[in-house]
């Protein structure tokens, strides 16, 4: 009883189509989103986040198209994200059926966007998405950095002190996301997520290197994630959400059957 | 004649997801998402939706002069659902940015969650804004939580919570670091905190079974 944990299915899409979480070489096909999201949705995932990887100008219009399609197929909350710059973005997917909206790269160039968004459209709909990274030496106390473009430009901003600074402008939840575990099916980065989901208020989601279903409830009880995302292991048929679902809950993890 | 359903717009929120829900559940029925008080009022079933701040909301439906189309509607009988906002809308004031007068068909408190459990820097925390699956007990046996089982989980996301002065109203309850109203009913007017839109299977039927409810 009480509130449950979250399993967030992650589709990547990439022209259109899921593909193989943002940092592999190796981009496989995973098929088409509406598919992809509605065979989530029937499995019992609690929420679908949509990222839009290639985000150009001109695809954004099939972005909407898209998410259009699955709000209207799919009966749990949609989160989407990628591209994410100014206010019209968000006004276009909110309409398009989006109940969230993730910014990431769009904040750190001007952080008021997150303040007019959160008092425009309410705190509960504008997630801060974070790409972080470890910058401190072995052995020495954990200390990560923001990252743009896919991890390979630092900005210099503190990965903690940025969590604290968004939610206080009125993000409403923080999609963390490890680059150094992204694509590496070797775990999340406990330290880095318990660090953030102790230091804010809202809700935090783990993100980056889920390889298999152990990692989902360390993100949970060692990292103190709200919520855990992961994309590669249930596009290709691994593990299925019922099965993520069992094994929190054989873990005393409180999760939605 | 095919059943009407009217979901209220004021501009605030996703009523994309209220109005295609609806269409899962009502697949024959007229749906108009509107302003237009003929419409609302002529209207079999009625649905007060809204996500965002209770300021803006407020504001939104003097600006358009809905408050009083919605006390016209319960008046008249109508069976209407508020979700979310349009619960908390329907209560006598809200805490949320720095104290709103809300209509005031239910004499209650709009609260923040807070205190030292909501608290940031401490070990697991309750995080706010309360987001996600909770489970919600059902205090009678009202027709809305018919084929939904007591204790089924409902999305959630909400900062402020409805502080119930009188339980009998209360149909539904869950528990956040302390106990809140999640559903309450009166004749005609069923209100949820929750999203039943967005809370999958169980959501649906909650929605089925205000459609097929005659508000008695």
């Amino acid at each position: 009883m009480g509130l449950a944990k979250r399993i967030i299915p992650c589709l990547d899409v990439d022209n259109g189509r899921v593909v193989k979480g943002v940092n592999f070489v190796d981009i496989r096909d995973a098929g088409n989103p509406v598919e992809v999201a509605k065979r989530y949705n029937e499995q019992g995932a609690d929420e679908i986040t949509f990222l839009d990887i290639t985000a150009t100008h001109h695809n954004r219009a099939t972005t909407v198209e898209m998410v259009e399609q699955i709000a209207s197929e799919i009966f749990i909350p949609l989160t989407v994200g990628g591209g994410i710059r100014k206010v019209e973005d968000i006004r276009a997917m909110l309409n398009a059926g989006a109940d969230k909206v993730g910014i990431n790269s769009a904040a750190i160039t001007n952080p008021e966007l997150v303040r007019e968004a959160a008092e425009k459209f309410g705190s509960q709909c504008i997630v801060i998405a974070i790409d972080a990274k470890r910058v401190s030496a072995k052995g020495e106390p954990g200390r990560w950095e923001i990252f743009t473009h896919g991890g390979r430009k630092p900005t210099g901003i503190d990965a903690v002190e940025w969590a604290i600074k968004m939610t206080e402008l009125g993000a409403g939840e923080v999609l963390l996301t490890s680059m150094d575990g992204d694509g590496t099916k070797k775990g999340y980065d406990l330290e880095l997520t318990r660090a953030i989901s102790e230091a804010v208020k809202v809700p935090v989601i783990a993100s980056g290197g889920v390889g298999n279903l152990d990692h989902l409830v360390e993100g949970i009880i060692e990292g103190g994630a709200d919520a855990v995302l992961a994309a590669s292991i249930f596009h290709f048929g691994e593990f299925s959400i019922p099965q993520a679902k069992a094994h929190l809950a054989k873990n005393n993890i409180e999760v939605r059957f | 004649m095919s059943q009407s359903v009217a979901i209220i717009d004021y501009g605030m929120g996703n009523l994309h997801s209220v109005a295609s829900a609806v269409a899962h559940e009502a697949p024959n029925a007229h749906i108009s998402v509107t302003a237009d008080e003929s419409i609302i009022l002529a209207a079999d079933h009625v649905i007060f939706p809204g996500v965002g701040a209770i300021r803006d909301c407020m504001a939104e439906i003097t600006r358009l002069q809905l408050g009083d189309t919605v006390k016209k509607v319960i008046a008249q009988k109508q069976p209407v659902l508020g979700v979310c906002i349009g619960m908390q809308g329907l209560m006598t004031h809200s805490e949320e940015n720095g104290g709103i007068d809300c209509l005031d068909v239910f004499p209650a408190q709009v609260k923040l969650f807070q205190g030292s459990a909501y608290e940031a820097n401490q070990h697991d925390h309750l995080k706010v804004p309360h987001m996600g699956w909770n489970n919600v007990k059902q205090l009678n046996d009202h027709p809305i939580w018919h084929g939904i089982k007591d204790d089924e989980r409902f999305y959630f996301v909400h900062s402020y919570f409805v502080d119930m002065s009188d339980p009998e109203e209360v149909i539904g309850q869950c528990d956040y670091g302390q106990p809140f109203a999640a559903a309450f009913a009166r004749d005609n007017l069923i209100a949820a905190q929750f999203h039943p839109e967005k809370s999958h299977l169980a959501g649906l039927r909650f929605l089925r079974n205000f459609l097929n409810w005659s508000g008695e």
